[in-house]
């Protein structure tokens, strides 16, 4: 396809698109009356629940049904493929590794995130210095992949071989041998652990900041004028203040975690046991044909989310009840 | 009633760099405290944001050094032998065959246009009938939606597959549909909070002027959702343009429908030492995400907060 094809059949789906939506509003136009609520919300929702059904609950369903059958989809195997995670060495190391993942990932980018939004708050530079954080958010994780692979580059230790990457350049200057980081297990998943981090606490500091301007300055200074000491200003006054936010914060890290793919794909393959659920379950369905597999990996996924995210909903709930 | 003193709060709030001349003994140990931690603080908020900033600065650097040097010697090496060059952005935008970039870059955008547009469209007009009209099964069908968060994507791609192969859909289209599906749940919801949080006053005077729904949205709600569209859309792009799985899955093996984030993986496991070339790739990669982010991080930040915190 030349580059106008492209923009062309964009112009194209583009045009359909309006072209159906001013259906929608021109019919929904002639409801005009007050007690036209049910025509127009089917129309405006029709759209939305078609896609709804046919992209996301059918396809939840069938991936459910799917794990109950062999590699190729054809024969009901139970709940093999489930036992087959739980008892492999490889698919154990994979859910080793994910533990690891959900258990550090959050806790340290949002401890990141609080120390340094409590740091620069009304610091001289504020918007600048929050946005040097900020900005790997931006970068997508393939992007940041290999920023941090740069880092972590390589090279046989022989003479007049120069280290490229910073890490093993700083072992090389501290008088150490450089290592091969991408290779021993578990250090590896550490170090891609590292990149996700360095994505996500951009995002708890804005989260976090936002949540600590918040707090009513008349109990920080009821607090200061009982000689509350700076450490216990953070703990009395800030921590229970922002809590809600943390939770927030820790969640949906939390969640983000549970998928990552793209940073092992990008960065070891998954080789060196480094493998997560989220990129075993791309690995056994789409290059070892392992449907049975990877359907069951992905509802492993599904219900390690439901927990979090059911939690979350009823901390809002709480949140909004007070 | 001669000698009037102010309430110590209210002098400290009013004004909080100079403080009351004569000091309590604790608050003279706190004032002194804070001066003393105030330098740590300032050199721990440095060590942070010079860690989160080297990593793109070297890679940064490295784009611009000429093959040799990059490959023997570590980018801060720069400074005591500054040498810069094109070569490298030349070499990976232009590379005939499957490696140039460049058409990557032209997918990016072919693909991420429609799929901000059309998920955002529906979105509101969705959130528009769960926040403004009335019918029955709407708190039920609400949540059901925002349950739908929950479904990973990795559970819904292989059956959407088969779906799409069944309906002779691939290529671009297959991808616009399928980010357009995966962001409808969250844009609703963020949407939806937006359009509760517009007074009810406004729309009932608008229907007592005699609008219907579809001039209520236009006319009175779309001026004023301007910021979380925008936020939204921000989201969207963000999320498609640093999108690998949907386009790994979906955009098939051609570098014909491909995204940049797939050429940029594909040329990390060919050409894993080239690191002049990954370089300059991993930054044309990210070039337009930031630009975008940078310019349009306030309304970025408030979609951020309005997802995050309002629930």
């Amino acid at each position: 396809m030349t580059t106008l094809e492209k923009l062309t059949s964009m112009a194209g789906a583009l045009l359909l698109f309006g072209a159906v939506m001013g259906l929608i509003l021109y019919i929904a136009g002639r409801f005009g009356e007050r007690r036209a609520g049910k025509p127009v919300a089917f129309l405006f929702l029709l759209p939305t629940a078609l896609l709804v059904a046919v992209g996301l609950v059918y396809p939840a369903l069938r991936t459910i049904y799917q794990s109950f059958f062999d590699a190729g989809g054809t024969s009901f195997v139970g709940l093999d493929n489930f036992a087959t995670i739980f008892t492999s060495s490889d698919e154990l190391t994979v859910l080793r590794n994910t533990v690891l993942w959900v258990v550090v990932t959050p806790f340290i980018a949002t401890a990141v995130g609080l120390l340094y939004a409590i740091l620069v708050d009304g610091a001289r530079m504020e918007a600048f210095a929050k946005a040097l954080i900020f900005l790997p958010m931006a970068i997508s994780f393939v992007g940041a992949s290999i920023i941090w692979k740069f880092i972590y580059a390589y090279r046989p230790d022989q003479a007049n071989v120069k280290q490229i990457g910073v890490l093993n350049q700083i072992v090389v200057w501290l008088g150490g041998t450089p290592v091969n980081w991408l290779v021993g297990s578990p250090l590896n998943t550490l170090l891609l652990i590292v990149i996700l981090i360095w994505i996500q606490a951009g995002f708890a500091m804005t989260i976090l900041s936002a949540a600590i301007k918040a707090i009513p300055g008349d109990i920080v200074e009821a607090a200061r004028l009982d000689g509350v000491t700076t450490l216990g200003m953070f703990r009395f006054v800030t921590l229970p203040s922002i809590r809600p936010a943390v939770v927030v914060v820790l969640t949906t890290i939390g969640i983000a975690t549970l998928k990552v793919f793209d940073i092992v794909r990008t960065v070891t393959g998954g080789s060196f046991n480094t493998s997560v659920v989220a990129y075993e379950f791309y690995s056994q369905t789409f290059s070892s044909s392992n449907q049975g597999l990877g359907s069951a990996l992905a509802v492993l996924l599904f219900v390690l989310v439901i927990p979090i995210v059911a939690y979350n909903i009823r901390q809002m709930r709480a949140t909004e009840a007070r | 009633m001669t000698t009037f003193t102010p309430p110590p709060v209210l002098e400290k709030k009013n004004d909080p760099p100079v403080p009351p001349p004569p000091l309590s003994g604790s608050e003279v140990a706190e004032s002194a405290a804070k001066r003393l931690s105030r330098p740590w603080a300032t050199a721990a908020a440095l060590i942070i944001a010079v860690l989160w900033t080297i990593p793109t600065f070297g890679l940064l650097v490295s784009s611009f050094r000429p093959e040799k040097l990059t490959k023997t010697t570590g980018w801060w090496t720069f400074f005591s032998n500054p040498t810069v060059t094109l070569d490298n952005y030349r070499a990976v935008l232009t590379t005939e065959g499957s490696s140039g970039l460049g058409k990557y870059v032209i997918n990016s955008f072919i693909i991420v246009i429609p799929s901000v547009v059309i998920p955002l469209v529906l979105a509101t007009l969705a959130a528009y009938a769960f926040a403004w009209v009335k019918f029955p099964g709407r708190n039920v069908l609400f949540i059901a939606v925002f349950a739908l968060q929950i479904v990973p994507i990795q559970v819904t791609l292989l059956p959407l597959l088969k779906l799409y192969v069944k309906g002779d859909l691939v290529g671009f289209p297959a991808i616009w549909i399928s980010h357009s599906i995966f962001a409808l749940p969250l844009a609703i919801f963020l949407l939806h909070n937006f359009m509760r949080e517009i007074p009810a006053e406004l729309i009932e005077a608008a229907r007592v002027d005699g609008a219907g729904h579809v001039k209520i949205l236009t006319a009175v709600l779309l001026p004023l959702l301007k910021p979380a569209i925008a936020a939204f859309g921000i989201f969207q792009f963000l999320w498609v343009w640093n999108d690998l799985l949907v386009a790994l899955v979906f955009a098939g093996g051609g570098s014909d429908v491909a995204p940049i984030t797939k050429g940029l993986a594909d040329l990390s496991g060919t050409r894993d030492s080239a690191w002049h070339l990954l370089s300059a790739g991993a930054l044309v990669a990210i070039i337009v995400p930031v630009v975008v982010f940078l310019s349009l991080q306030r309304y970025f930040v408030r979609g951020l907060l309005a997802g995050g915190l309002k629930g």
